[in-house]
């Protein structure tokens, strides 16, 4: 389908509905050069699902509240659901697909691996792409900073234990 | 020795599950029964017969034959079919064991096909703690018949006693003379091939425990890896050709009757398709914006009927009131005018929401008259039911498949979402994806009932139990008998009118009985002047209840640590689908935020033979740390029909650092057939928290969530 939304002429009928008008947004996502053309207002979240086929990135709430949607933003964590993909152009993003050098995993997604720090797996990518923006700020957190930190993702499999203990593998750290 | 199962293939009961069953019906014209789904692809491969399916949606009853469970392919792929799903909680690796446990291969060596009807057979829903009980067992079965059969061709062939044939990695050996055929080699002939497809024979000789190579291995979950990666495809992530977005719309109120909508403002939309179908109306478009747009146009022209409804604040008032028949007496008067003491308490449990992190999601498509619905559901047979119901076509013409999905836990039993893309993609010849958001999925979702508990007892001279009267009022039976000694016991579970839509839960009602019978018990050791956990001993005979809280006393040091009347320190125990925890809780009162902040956890869980250790330690941790929103949060909020709790950030479950210092202990019993351990284990951790709390302050609080007030 390409971009969707680029197939979607403004709509004239303006009685109900107020659009902003489909800009063009550029953005990296993972390395890529990507062109959307889309209304403004959209989220990250959708576009890099349902224009990009991105899925790796997951909806929970929907107002940022679960992190399950959590990608990078020019490498610091953000929530896509609430952000704007407008705030995208001309930035870097890096989702969970980006991660991995060909087969060779990130170091955060081994441990989590190694840990088997998951359960249903659909906080998963949040989880490990707020860890990998975690150990950028803070290369060697205390359980305290990981837990405080970490505390605005949710796992509703309450798998939190193990968790925290993949992100002292993936800093180095015996847990 | 052997293990044998004295049945045949179980069958799944689930009379204590409730089943909050979807109710739209779409009166399309009948079609005729068409068989259609029957030839998998993968059996078909081998020329094996298909998988025998069977009607009765999610009843269970398991496969007829042993390729129904068991396909041995030409490239030596072993593949297993099961119609449990995974939704977290670890069946997919306890079942992809127990296979490759009976058929001597590592477990790397399966590939498990779960939950599509279109392959497996009806091993009944995923729910009640019976994938380990009864699945696990079903499936040795199949496999254990399918390795004695190739022991059997591998003996004739070599002309060999099958005694002498050793199977191990997936091959058939003769070790005097040397010689080894693959399982697919030893299946090859017709002859060979129509043998295994004969039913499963009852009896079959399983593995033993002791001799046991991938079963009591922690096992890892055979697609962890595409986890991490995010290339696992939740029901969400589904995508089919030429797909649109669905948006249903919703009533603004619980019982709000549609009285009028004006639907061409969405019509006026390109590329939209708008459907009303008597109280159902929605819109299907290219993007999840566009149907999004097309929804709010006609939402805005809806004019609803609404009628008075009951709020939170009134709940146990209004299903005190409604109590069908009444509250029952207590029978036992006679043990009550002889008794020194008679105690009666009352206890509250709110509405609570599974908030699965992934909301119901599903994709539709129909082609040539028939139906393939992708959705999370913890029912996948039922969930084809369903279809089959409301669109008026016959069972076989509907194939539910079931990703791995985001969570479940009892949440999931229906298929709303499948049932509504479908209408959607009936109407507009597409395939349609339909997602909840968080605040249908906190709205329209089924809840764990709220409930009322009322519980009298009498104690004798020697503060003994001499009778014991329990009634649950809506929330249901589940844990509801007493597992103490007392002279007489009994527990009436009363309907009432539920104000909101209520279904099962993790545990079902044993997180309510268990919260009021423990807190119970500690109020009467109060009253006998014992240390609750003397009292408990001295009414506990079974000795499988009575390890687990020894031990979860001992490992949390509650001798030493009583002695101090102050402490803040509770304990509780419980035991419910065959298996048995105890918990001990350390808590503190936050007295600038006045709240209750829990310190410490001390665990301990036995469910008979450890299957994946390591995965049943994340369930018996995973569900105690759930469990402490419900004991001290979690609470639905409603008013005029309205839910007021519709997110996160009102609604607020258990985070990182909710999380307090845990001690787990799991207790192996190889002894002991296997029961399923995914609910259990949180039912002790509210009333520990409970009792704890009156330790500490001599405040007792009967109702959860544990909230301290103003």
């Amino acid at each position: 389908m390409g971009a969707a939304g680029a197939f979607l002429p403004p709509e004239t009928i303006g009685v109900y509905l107020v659009r902003p008008m489909d800009t063009t947004i550029t953005l990296t996502v993972n390395g890529q050069k990507r062109v959307v053309v889309t209304e403004s207002d959209r989220s990250l979240l959708e576009v890099l699902r349902e224009d990009l086929k991105l899925t790796g990135t997951k909806y929970g709430c929907g107002e940022g509240q679960c992190r399950a949607c959590t990608v990078l933003l020019n490498g610091k964590a953000v929530a896509a659901c609430t952000t704007p993909v407008i705030e995208a152009d001309q930035q870097a993003v890096v989702t969970i697909e980006g991660l991995a050098k060909g087969e060779a995993l990130h170091p955060v997604q081994e441990a989590f691996l190694a840990e088997n720090a998951f359960q249903c797996g659909f906080c998963t990518p949040g989880m490990i792409l707020g860890t990998v923006a975690l150990l950028n700020d803070l290369p060697h957190p205390t359980e305290a900073e990981i837990r405080s930190r970490l505390n605005r993702h949710l796992c509703r499999c309450c798998h939190y234990p193990l968790m925290v203990k993949a992100v002292r593998r993936a800093a180095g750290q015996r847990a | 020795m052997k293990t044998q199962l004295t049945t045949g293939v179980p069958i799944e009961a689930h009379e204590t599950e409730p089943l909050e069953s979807v109710a739209y019906d779409f009166g399309l014209s009948r079609r005729g029964f068409v068989h259609v789904l029957g030839a998998g692809l993968l059996i078909a491969a081998s020329g094996w017969s298909a998988v025998a399916q069977q009607r009765g949606g999610g009843r269970g009853g398991g496969p007829r034959t042993i390729a129904a469970r068991i396909h041995l392919a030409k490239d030596r792929t072993i593949t297993v079919l099961a119609g449990k799903v995974e939704g977290g909680q670890g069946a997919r690796a306890e079942l992809t064991q127990a296979a490759a446990e009976e058929l001597r291969v590592a477990a790397s060596r399966i590939q498990l096909i779960l939950a599509d009807t279109g392959q497996v057979p009806d091993d009944g829903m995923t729910a009640g703690s019976g994938s380990t009980p009864r699945t696990v067992p079903a499936v040795r079965q199949g496999a254990a018949a399918a390795r004695e059969l190739l022991i059997e061709f591998a003996g004739r062939r070599w002309g060999v006693e099958r005694g002498l044939v050793e199977m191990r990695d997936g091959k058939a050996f003769h070790v005097p003379t040397a010689r080894s055929l693959s399982y697919a080699d030893l299946a090859a002939s017709d002859e060979e091939a129509a043998k295994l497809n004969e039913g499963i024979p009852s009896g079959i000789s399983l593995s033993p425990v002791k001799e046991w190579k991938v079963l009591g291995v922690s096992t890892r979950r055979p697609n962890a890896r595409d986890l991490v990666t995010g290339a696992h495809l939740f029901p969400s992530d589904i995508s089919r050709p030429d797909m649109l977005f669905g948006k249903v719309l919703r009533a603004p109120a619980y019982n709000a009757k549609l009285i009028e909508v004006d639907l061409e403002p969405a019509k006026a939309l390109k590329q939209v398709v708008v459907v009303r179908d008597d109280s159902f109306v929605g819109v299907a478009a290219p993007t999840l914006r566009r149907a999004e747009q097309a929804l709010a146009a006609i939402a805005k022209t809806a004019r609803w009927e609404r009628s008075t409804q009951p709020s939170s604040k009134e709940l146990y008032e209004h299903l005190t009131q409604n109590a069908r028949g009444g509250l029952p007496a207590n029978p036992f008067s006679a043990e009550l005018a002889g008794a020194k003491q008679v105690l009666r308490q009352t206890y509250q449990v709110p509405y609570a929401q599974h908030a699965p992190l992934e909301p119901r999601a599903a994709v539709a498509e129909w082609t040539n008259g028939k139906l393939t619905v992708w959705t999370g559901t913890q029912n996948p047979f039922g969930c084809r039911s369903e279809l089959a119901r409301a669109f008026h076509v016959g069972e076989e013409q509907v194939r539910v498949v079931v990703p791995d999905f985001g969570g479940g836990f009892g949440g999931k039993h229906t298929g709303e979402a499948g049932v509504e893309a479908a209408r959607l993609a009936r109407a507009a010849g597409q395939p349609v994806s339909l997602r909840w958001t968080r605040a249908e999925e906190f709205t329209w979702a089924y809840f764990r009932p709220a409930g009322v508990i009322l519980i009298e007892a009498s104690l004798d001279e020697k503060a003994g139990l001499t009778s014991w009267h329990a009634v649950n009022l809506n929330s249901g039976r589940s844990s509801l008998d007493t597992p103490y000694r007392a002279g007489k016991t009994r527990g009436d579970s009363v309907e009432s009118i539920a104000p909101l839509r209520q279904g099962s839960y993790r545990a079902l009602a044993a997180t309510a009985n268990t919260f009021a019978r423990e807190s119970f018990m500690d109020e009467l050791a109060v009253a006998a002047g014992l240390d609750p956990l003397q009292f408990r001993l001295v009414h506990l005979e079974n000795p499988r209840l009575r390890a687990v809280l020894e031990t979860a006393a001992q490992r949390f040091g509650w001798a030493e640590r009583s002695k101090d009347s102050k402490a803040g320190i509770g304990l509780a125990c419980g035991t419910e689908k065959g298996s048995y925890v105890a918990a001990c809780a350390e808590i503190e009162v936050d007295r600038a935020q006045n709240r209750i902040v829990v310190r410490r956890a001390c665990q301990v869980f036995e469910c008979g033979a450890v299957l994946n250790p390591e995965n049943l330690l994340a369930q018996v941790q995973g569900a105690l740390l759930m469990g402490l929103g419900p004991a001290l949060r979690e609470e639905i909020l409603f008013e005029n029909g309205e839910i007021l709790t519709a997110s996160f950030s009102k609604y607020r479950v258990p985070r990182f650092q909710d999380v307090p210092e845990l001690d787990i202990h799991i207790i192996d019993r190889p002894d002991l057939e296997p029961s399923g351990a995914g609910e259990t284990p949180i039912i002790a951790i509210a009333p520990a928290i409970a009792n704890a709390l009156f330790r500490a302050t001599g405040r007792r609080l009967r109702s959860m969530p544990l909230t301290l007030g103003a």
